[in-house]
This record gives structure tokens, C-alpha cells and sequence, in this order.
């Protein structure tokens, strides 16, 4: 066990981790927004990846250039997820919430393995490929550049939530629907680009890691566990939280694979939830 | 007040005489089916739905009446299944003592699980679970002692055996056996729900913080319902693993069992105690038939059939069917 094999397992965390913190930052906009966990993101993510996978397929897109397609999809796909399942339950109890998200999720993977069969796909020959010696560690060019998006895709999101006018009014729903209301501001059509927004940064993450990830209907669960366990740790709609909490499950996930056994990520992971939020229920930076 | 001392000092038998009569009827209708003849398949329907209305009641109590929400309750029946067939090939202890084991273990890992993760509430205990109920596949997956991936194969006994607790030649006494738990586990429940310590459950997912300044310990009467709910669950596990006699990690520790449970739940009818019975009678049969027409070749009919029934019933119903009965008629008598 050398410094240099660490220090791999270091970058290659550090790379997975903005992509898990782009996710969970995607659903930390939406609970913040209206307090529901999406328990479908899992899904969505695996959407906006297919979606790659066909634009590419049916069309020779590479999935470099198809992002905003995939992006506009998702959050097409979120705007509808809205209308059609979320707005009604906005009221409802919280165990309904989880319900009905859950079984948005089941719907969605089982109707992705009608039509395209569990099978394995992955993108063949896209235009990232290889990868770059730094010293004495190997960085594959997708992965580089998928985190590299994402980390631009994390900081826009910021900007656009905290500088501008769309941005504002959404901090603004999410602190108080009512109040906000009164000053103008329509909560539904929030709620709606809420979700569109939430989507569309899945649909970043999915279209940057179409370019190397293995395309099938349960990919989306792992993310989606790392990506809950993200949003708990960085804290409940805190979107700046989440980088830092992507970026320490990145950094568990490859470092206890690496010292440990590989084959119990998920329990490291996991452990790590439960001593941050048993000790710090609010999580990092949270404010519920 | 008033009525809430009424229903304390209510006696269990004081139901309405009719619904008393009904469901004596129903009980002796169940145990004289298999004389009728039925054939297999219907059997197989019948143990189906007993089993998958026991489990869901185990969840009923942990998620109805405390309000906990667990997404991983898979676990417990594997455990339970694990128990059995382990003890079984290992020891060769009948499975009538490994469910006890097996009930244990549950029971302590309910413990061990509870203390920390009780604390938390709402959405963090919900992750927190579903994060446990992949761990144990995961771990199981990997744990060369209980056959690592390829699971458990059961030896068979030549012929049909009771201490062993195996039938080759007829699905009757594996009906009987389900019937028993079945009856068994529902009658516990109810119990439960119109002793104190029901009460005090359902206090505690109202209200919390009103609980408390009435002395109630949440966090020890949640990680009671846990144990009550994981002991409920394991024995399910039990007598699957003897029902099949090939379990596996893909097969127990499914997180498709963890949804179905909360599915057949949500849909009879969340916090009461009829709501299982409706839900597994009404969704178990939807399920099989669908395998038998439309699904068998991956194609997953039957898990799209759920997620669109969860969430049409969360969307325009709630409470569960259970909620288009009137509700004096099955809790208590009406009110005077």
C-alpha cells in the first residue's frame, strides 16, 4: 500500500463525489422547496442516462452534445411529475408522501424494464476516451470531465439561487409558501421549476456519466442511496451542504474500498449517515 | 375525555355482535376450504395472501400505530428465513424451535437497530432503513457461513414431515400452518391496538411532544413497536424458507419485499388493523394473476402494476380502502 495507490483512491473519490453532489443537490432543491423527498431520483437519474443512450443510438448523437437535450427532457419530465403526482399530495401526511414518491419509483424502473429489458448497455466509442497521467496517477478523461461539469453545473445552480430574481422567489417559497404568496410570488409554478430544475441537474450528472457508466434499469439505486444519504448529511435543503457531503461520500466510498474490502461500500457509507445524523440531526448545514 | 376513558374501559369482546359473527364465519369458511378440494394454485393463492397480510401487518405496527416509516423491513424476514434453514442444515434443529431463534434474533437485531436510529424521525429513520435493508443483502451476499450468493438449498426430507416441517406431496398442511400464524399474528395485533400500550403508540406518532409531557418515553415505545413489529415479521421469513426450501439473498432480503409490505398497507388501509387483510386479499391475487398472463418473462408487469395502484391510492385515497367502510362498524360498537 503505497501513497501514490491512496492518493488515486483520493482523486478518484474526489471526481465521484461532485457527481453524487450534483444529484443530491437536485434533490435537496426540491425538499427544500416542498419538504418532499423524491424517492424517484434514482429513477430519473437512470431516465436521463437512457435518454443519452438513445440519442446516441437511434440518432449518433454523442452524449456530449446531447446534454441539453437530455437537460430539457428531465425537466420536462419534472414539470410533469409535478402536475401530475406532486400536487396533489403537497398536503397530505408525510408517510403518503413517501408512498406516493416511492411508488413513482417502482413505476418508472419496472416500465424502463418492459421496454428495454434489464439488460447492460453502455455507449460505444464516444468522443471521451483515454485517460491522462498526472505523476503517477490515472485520471480517465470521462470521469474528469463528467465531475468537471457537474462541479460547474453545482456552481451555477448556486448562482442562479442565490443572485437571481427566479432564485430568490424560490428561496423565498421554500422559507415561507404563504408569505411568499401574498408577495406575488405563485407557489405552484415555484414548485414546477423547482422540480424542472432539480430534474435537469439529474440530467447533467446522467448525460456526463452516460459517456462511461454502464447504462441499465437499477443503476439509479446506488446513486439515489448516496445521493439521500447526501442531502441528510449536508442537511435538508442545503444546497451548498451537498457538495461538502458529496464530496465525504466520494472520499468514504474509494478510501474504505480501497483499506477495507470493496465489496461493504455501501456500509461505510452508511455508517457515516448514522453517526452525523444521530449526533448532528440537522446534518452539516442544514436549517431543519 | 369522555370518550376517550369510554374507550379505554372497553372490554376486547365488546365489538358489535354482527361483525363478532361475521368474522367467525370467515375464520370457519378459511379452515374448511382445503376440504372442498381446491387445487393447488389456490392454495398457493391462499398461503400467499396469509403470509403477505401477516407481513404487512408487522409493518402496520411499526409504521400505523408509531409512525416510523420503514422502508427496510425486508431484513427481518430474512433473518427469519436465514434462522430456520441455517439451524436446519447446520444442527439439524426443527424449525418449529428456529422460528423462535429466529423471532430472537430479529428481536435483538430490532433492539440494536432501534437505539440508534429511533431517534431519528421522518425522512432520515426512512433513509436510514432502506439503507439497512440493502446492508443485509449486501452482507448476505458475502457471508460464506450462509452460502454467500447462492444461498441455502434445504435438504429434503424423503417424505412429507412435521418436524421437519416439510410437504412434498400436498400444499394442505403448509395451508394450515399459514391459517395458524396467520390467525395467530392478526389476534395479537388487535390486541395490541386496544391494550395501552396501543394507545400509547398511536399518542406517540399523534403527537410526540404531547406524548412525552405525559410521560410516555417515545423513544422506548417506538423501539417497541420495532421489536413487536420485526418478531410479527421473522416467523414469516420461517415458514417461506420451509414453503420454498431454496432461499437466497436476492430472494429474502428482496427490496421488493420491503415495498410490498408498505403497498398492501397503504392500500387496505394504514393504522387499523383490518387494513392488511384487505390489502394482501385484494393485491396478492392482482399480483399472481398478472405473473400468469402478462409478466414471466422479465417483464415486470406486476411491479408496474403496484407502483400505479401506491400512488393512485396515495393521490385520491389516503386512508386506504378501508376508509369507504363506515368506521363504527368494524373499531367498536356505535356510540351510545
Amino acid at each position: 500500500m503505497t501513497s501514490e495507490i491512496i492518493l488515486q483512491a483520493i482523486v478518484t473519490g474526489l471526481m465521484m463525489g461532485l457527481i453524487y453532489a450534483l444529484i443530491a443537490a437536485g434533490l435537496s432543491l426540491i425538499f427544500g422547496l416542498m419538504e418532499i423527498v423524491n424517492f424517484a431520483h434514482g429513477e430519473h437519474l437512470m431516465l436521463s442516462m437512457f435518454s443519452s443512450f438513445w440519442l446516441w443510438s437511434l440518432f449518433g448523437l454523442d452524449p456530449l452534445f446531447s446534454i441539453p437535450i437530455t437537460i430539457l427532457l428531465m425537466a420536462f419530465c419534472g414539470v410533469l411529475t409535478h402536475y401530475f403526482l406532486i400536487r396533489y399530495i403537497l398536503k397530505a401526511k408525510m408517510l403518503i408522501q413517501i408512498c406516493a414518491t416511492f411508488g413513482l419509483s417502482i413505476f418508472i424502473r419496472s416500465i424502463a424494464q418492459l421496454l428495454w429489458t434489464p439488460d447492460f448497455r453502455n455507449v460505444d466509442k464516444p468522443l471521451l476516451e483515454g485517460r491522462i497521467e498526472l505523476g503517477s496517477v490515472f485520471i480517465g478523461q470521462p470521469q474528469l470531465y463528467a465531475s468537471l461539469v457537474c462541479l460547474v453545473a453545482f456552481i451555477g445552480l448556486y448562482l442562479f439561487v442565490t443572485k437571481t430574481e427566479t432564485g430568490l422567489a424560490l428561496q423565498a417559497t421554500a422559507q415561507d409558501r404563504h408569505a411568499a404568496e401574498v408577495l406575488g410570488i405563485p407557489s405552484n409554478k415555484m414548485f414546477a421549476i423547482g422540480w424542472a430544475i432539480g430534474l435537469g441537474c439529474v440530467g447533467v450528472a446522467g448525460g456526463m456519466m452516460a459517456n462511461y457508466f454502464f447504462i441499465f434499469t437499477d443503476v439509479g439505486i446506488n446513486f439515489a442511496l448516496f445521493a439521500f444519504v447526501a442531502v441528510a448529511l449536508g442537511g435538508f435543503g442545503s444546497i451548498i451542504g451537498c457538495l461538502y457531503a458529496g464530496i465525504i461520500i466520494g472520499l468514504v466510498e474509494s478510501l474504505g474500498g480501497l483499506l477495507i474490502d470493496p465489496s461493504f461500500k455501501l456500509l461505510y457509507v452508511f455508517v457515516i449517515y448514522l453517526l452525523v445524523v444521530i449526533y448532528k440531526p440537522q446534518g452539516l448545514f442544514g436549517r431543519y | 375525555m369522555d370518550k376517550l376513558i369510554a374507550a379505554k374501559s372497553e372490554p376486547l369482546w365488546n365489538t358489535n355482535n354482527k361483525v363478532i359473527s361475521i368474522i367467525g364465519g370467515l375464520v370457519v369458511l378459511l379452515f374448511a376450504l382445503p376440504l372442498v378440494g381446491l387445487n393447488s394454485f389456490y392454495l398457493h393463492l391462499f398461503i400467499m395472501i396469509f403470509m403477505h397480510a401477516v407481513m404487512a401487518q408487522s409493518w402496520n405496527v411499526i409504521a400505523g400505530f408509531s409512525g416510523q416509516i420503514s422502508l427496510g423491513h425486508g431484513a427481518f424476514f430474512g433473518i427469519g428465513a436465514y434462522a430456520t434453514s441455517f439451524f436446519y442444515m447446520e444442527y439439524g434443529i426443527t424449525p418449529w424451535v428456529s422460528i423462535l431463534f429466529g423471532m430472537f434474533i430479529s428481536g435483538v437485531f430490532a433492539v440494536l437497530i432501534g437505539i440508534p436510529m429511533l431517534r431519528l424521525s421522518g425522512h432520515y429513520f426512512a433513509i436510514a432503513t432502506l439503507l439497512i435493508g440493502i446492508s443485509f443483502q449486501v452482507v448476505f451476499q458475502r457471508w460464506d457461513l450462509v452460502g454467500a450468493a447462492s444461498g441455502l438449498w434445504v435438504t429434503m426430507t424423503p417424505e412429507d414431515s412435521w418436524i421437519a416441517l416439510q410437504f412434498h406431496s400436498s400444499k394442505v398442511p403448509y395451508y394450515y400452518i399459514f391459517l395458524f400464524f396467520f390467525l395467530i399474528s392478526f389476534f395479537a395485533v388487535w390486541v395490541l391496538s386496544r391494550s395501552k400500550l396501543g394507545y400509547r403508540l398511536r399518542a406517540v406518532r399523534d403527537d410526540p411532544q404531547a406524548a412525552s409531557s405525559l410521560c410516555i418515553n417515545v423513544a422506548n415505545y417506538k423501539i417497541i413497536a420495532y421489536v413487536i413489529s420485526a418478531m410479527i415479521m421473522a416467523p414469516m421469513g420461517s415458514l417461506f424458507a420451509q414453503y420454498i426450501l431454496i432461499i437466497d439473498p436476492d430472494r429474502v432480503f428482496n427490496i421488493e419485499i420491503s415495498i410490498i409490505v408498505l403497498l398492501i398497507t397503504v392500500l387496505g388501509g394504514i393504522g387499523n388493523v383490518w387494513g392488511p387483510i384487505i390489502g394482501a386479499s385484494i393485491l396478492i391475487p392482482i399480483s399472481e394473476y398478472s405473473r400468469i398472463y402478462l409478466g414471466g418473462t422479465g417483464g415486470a408487469v406486476d411491479l408496474i402494476l403496484y407502483g400505479l395502484i401506491l400512488m393512485i391510492i396515495c393521490v385520491f385515497r389516503p386512508n386506504g380502502l378501508i376508509s369507504f367502510i363506515p368506521k363504527n362498524i368494524l373499531e367498536r360498537k356505535k356510540q351510545r
